[in-house]
């Protein structure tokens, strides 16, 4: 309800700044609205959309993926640790843009160009958590799993898993946060659909209505996933947190 | 099957890089239906010397022989459970193969059958000390090693455990090395009981009592009991 309330506040100052700044800068809710109808019935908004979640997706699969593995082993094996950290620091500090630019340069105006750059942008902060996950495994449960003679996969799965699956959880909602605002530039610089690409067309042409018509549809997109995907998984992860004390 | 322990040596060296000896040379060994019993005060180097036997730790002089293919049952001194996991799943997932009538005995035994699908986190510590003695003796051991697994439970549930303990050790041949600072737990329980001094630990006394464990009787406890105060003293 409250919520409800804070978005309606939101509603009414728009419409009120609209009134006062006028049509072409800073269009109506009214305004928007029908452009994204328009938009949606010519199929276009689904197309871009679409195009951006399977990057979204593709990118953030592969980061995770790679990212996790990467951290565990960091986190387990300390010549990984300190190869990699050098690496690491690397990446992290690396903006996002350069990270685009040069992967378009080097692998041409590409779908996988495009993927890659977003995955490599988010692989770092997966390392980091999981790396820190790791490091705080418990060693005594380690030591029961092997006096027991686990096989490796078994350990793995109920004594390994369980204790990682928070700081997964956090990777994922964190990363994801990151990647839905890196998928726009790259899809800005060197695609040709997209909700960037569709921002950035706005962009040229002054199209604030098309602006403002893309970008909102974009936003809700995300925060549907988030409340309904993100957020379940998280609190289903972290569910026998309370009970470890 | 026998278990040789020779360890010549354990040092440890601490971050101020100073180093200490953990542990001086011990040699003893263990047959099959044999329980043997480490005694000495806390801190002389029992767990240290247990990590070593169970294969935790390899930085030591000496040499452990235990048959490759010996199945090893564990009670830590804290139940060391997978929280998020129930209690049958607990055991179950270190003795895949254990039947549902066998496993149903073990918690009859150990008064467990009420807990099966609780959490680790839902029970008290005695319990979840039976728990780990539930998943000890589920995989069948050929060497069982029980760290002061009655430590810090009230006399009335110690002493009920250490007869639930005694029938579950008697119920089939099995190496079992008891480590416990309780002169009682360890004539109830041993075979032959190995006295440790304080850090480094070596052996003072070797004791082997006669009696097996099923006859011996309150009287025998007693005279056990005076007998190794007189080897006590003798050896101070």
């Amino acid at each position: 309800m409250l919520r409800l309330l804070s978005f309606a506040l939101f509603l009414v100052i728009w419409w009120i700044a609209a009134l006062f700044v006028g049509g072409a800068k800073l269009p109506s809710p009214p305004a928007v609205l029908e452009v994204m109808i328009a938009e949606a019935s010519s199929g276009a908004l689904f197309l871009h959309l679409g195009a951006t979640l399977a990057r979204v997706i593709l990118a953030f699969v592969l980061a995770m993926s790679l990212g996790s593995a990467i951290g565990y082993l960091m986190g387990r094996v300390r010549l990984a640790d300190k190869l990699g950290d050098p690496w690491l620091i690397l990446l992290l500090n690396l903006p996002a843009l350069v990270v685009i630019v040069l992967a378009y340069i080097w692998a041409g105006l590409t779908e996988a160009a495009a993927i890659a750059a977003i995955a490599i942008n988010k692989l770092p902060t997966a390392v980091v958590t999981l790396r820190e996950g790791t490091r705080a495994l418990d060693r005594s449960l380690d030591e029961m799993a092997s006096v027991f003679a686990m096989p490796r996969w078994r350990a793995f799965r109920h004594v390994v898993l369980p204790q990682l699956a928070p700081y997964i959880a956090a990777a994922a909602r964190s990363g994801l946060s990151l990647v839905w605002k890196i998928v726009l530039v790259a899809e800005l610089l060197g695609r040709p659909n997209g909700v960037g690409f569709e921002i950035g067309v706005a962009f040229q042409l002054f199209d604030t209505p098309r602006l403002l018509a893309y970008s909102l549809t974009f936003a809700a997109v995300v925060l549907v996933i988030e409340t309904l995907l993100v957020q379940p998984f998280e609190a289903r992860a972290t569910r026998w947190r309370p009970r470890a004390a | 099957m026998r278990l040789e322990v020779e360890i010549t040596g354990k040092t440890f060296r601490s971050a101020a890089g100073e180093t200490h000896e953990v542990l001086a040379p011990v040699k003893f060994a263990l047959s099959s239906g044999e329980v043997g019993v480490l005694i000495g005060p806390s801190g002389c180097g029992k767990s240290t010397m247990l990590r070593i036997i169970l294969g935790l730790d390899h930085e030591f002089q000496g040499r452990i022989a235990r048959p490759p293919q010996a199945r090893i049952g564990m009670v830590f001194q804290e139940p060391r459970l997978l929280p998020w996991r129930s209690v049958e799943q607990n055991v179950r997932l270190v003795a895949p193969d254990v039947t549902d009538a066998k496993l149903s005995e073990l918690f009859r035994i150990l008064e467990l059958q009420a807990h099966r699908d609780h959490f680790p986190g839902e029970l008290s510590l005695g319990l979840a000390r039976r728990v780990a003695l539930a998943r000890a003796f589920a995989v069948e051991p050929d060497l069982l090693v029980l760290d002061e697994p009655l430590a810090s439970l009230d006399d009335a549930l110690a002493g009920r455990l250490r007869d639930e303990l005694a029938t579950l050790v008697a119920s089939r041949p099995v190496m079992t090395l008891l480590v416990t600072h309780s002169l009682d737990d360890a004539i109830r329980l041993g075979d032959r009981l190995f006295f440790l001094s304080p850090r480094p630990a070596r052996i003072v006394q070797d004791v082997p009592i006669a009696i097996p464990r099923a006859m011996r009787s309150e009287a025998d406890f007693g005279r056990i009991r005076a007998e190794l105060a007189a080897l006590q003293l003798e050896s101070k």
